[in-house]
């Protein structure tokens, strides 16, 4: 367990795959279960299997290109924090590969809705999640993913 | 994910079930360009019913089925749009793009 000045941050699950779209459908069950677990309602569990599952695709294709055979890591955390306006609980999900680093310009979700394939992933993922952050870190880019549930007040 | 063909009078369905995502996405997309472009059918139904995921690249599949029977002229439609797949076209800010109806008979029946 990991704390920092009232943070605490537990780990809950670690997957390492292979970057095989054959197993997203594995991985959405297992974020679906984790999330209900977490005390998401139904639909803050879909939209963050949706998250996780486009961070996924997005690796597959564009980091990796199409090879199913590269390693992915992903890992979930429960974050705690204790404040004056109250407990708030959340869910890190940490998302790993050797990739090449990522063009941060190529981040930005489309902004409108043009009728053109492709470039709704990243919608996706801003939509779903209260942060969205981007790392490279050595030769691993990271890809850091938040959602928090409703404050319980104290 | 599983794909089949029917004909009925002079429109093709195509009944996809289970999860449209980028292992099946590529077969889902092959499949509705065939129709389309190939077989050049007036009518292309997509049977959405079954279907318990879908993500950005199986949405991407449905506007390339969309644009390429707009380039020949002829309808695309979505039936049977569930839950999830809704619930996706809707953040997607899609669904008045497309032609939509609840069951196939009425997709069938529907005239321009």
């Amino acid at each position: 367990m990991a704390r920092s000045a009232g943070l605490t941050r537990d780990l809950l699950l670690k997957i390492e795959l292979l970057s095989d779209p054959k197993w997203l459908y594995v991985v959405r069950g297992a974020v679906e279960r984790l999330a209900e677990t977490v005390g998401f309602a139904a639909a803050e569990c879909r939209s963050v299997v949706r998250a996780v599952d486009e961070a996924l695709t997005n690796v597959m294709r564009h980091c990796y290109c199409g090879r199913i055979d590269q390693p992915i890591e992903l890992s979930f955390r429960l974050l705690g924090r204790h404040s004056k306006a109250g407990r708030n609980k959340g869910l890190e999900i940490l998302l790993c590969d050797r990739g090449p680093a990522v063009d941060k310009s190529k981040l930005h979700p489309r902004t409108s809705s043009e009728l053109r394939p492709g470039g709704l992933g990243l919608q996706f993922i801003r939509e779903a999640m209260d942060s969205v952050g981007y790392k490279r870190v050595g030769h691993t880019n990271r890809l850091r993913l938040v959602k928090y549930l409703p404050s319980e007040k104290p | 994910m599983q794909i089949s063909i029917r004909r009925v009078d002079n429109a093709t369905i195509v009944d996809v079930s289970g999860d449209i995502d980028l292992a099946s996405s590529p077969e889902v997309r092959k499949a509705l360009l065939h129709e389309v472009r190939d077989n050049r059918k007036p009518r292309v139904v997509m049977n959405l019913t079954a279907v318990r995921y879908i993500d950005s690249s199986g949405v991407a599949s449905l506007v390339e089925g969309l644009k390429a029977s707009r380039d020949i002229g002829s309808r695309f439609i979505l039936v049977g749009l569930n839950g999830p797949a809704r619930e996706v076209l809707q953040l997607s800010r899609l669904l008045k793009v497309f032609e939509i109806y609840d069951t196939e008979l009425e997709a069938l029946a529907a005239r321009v």
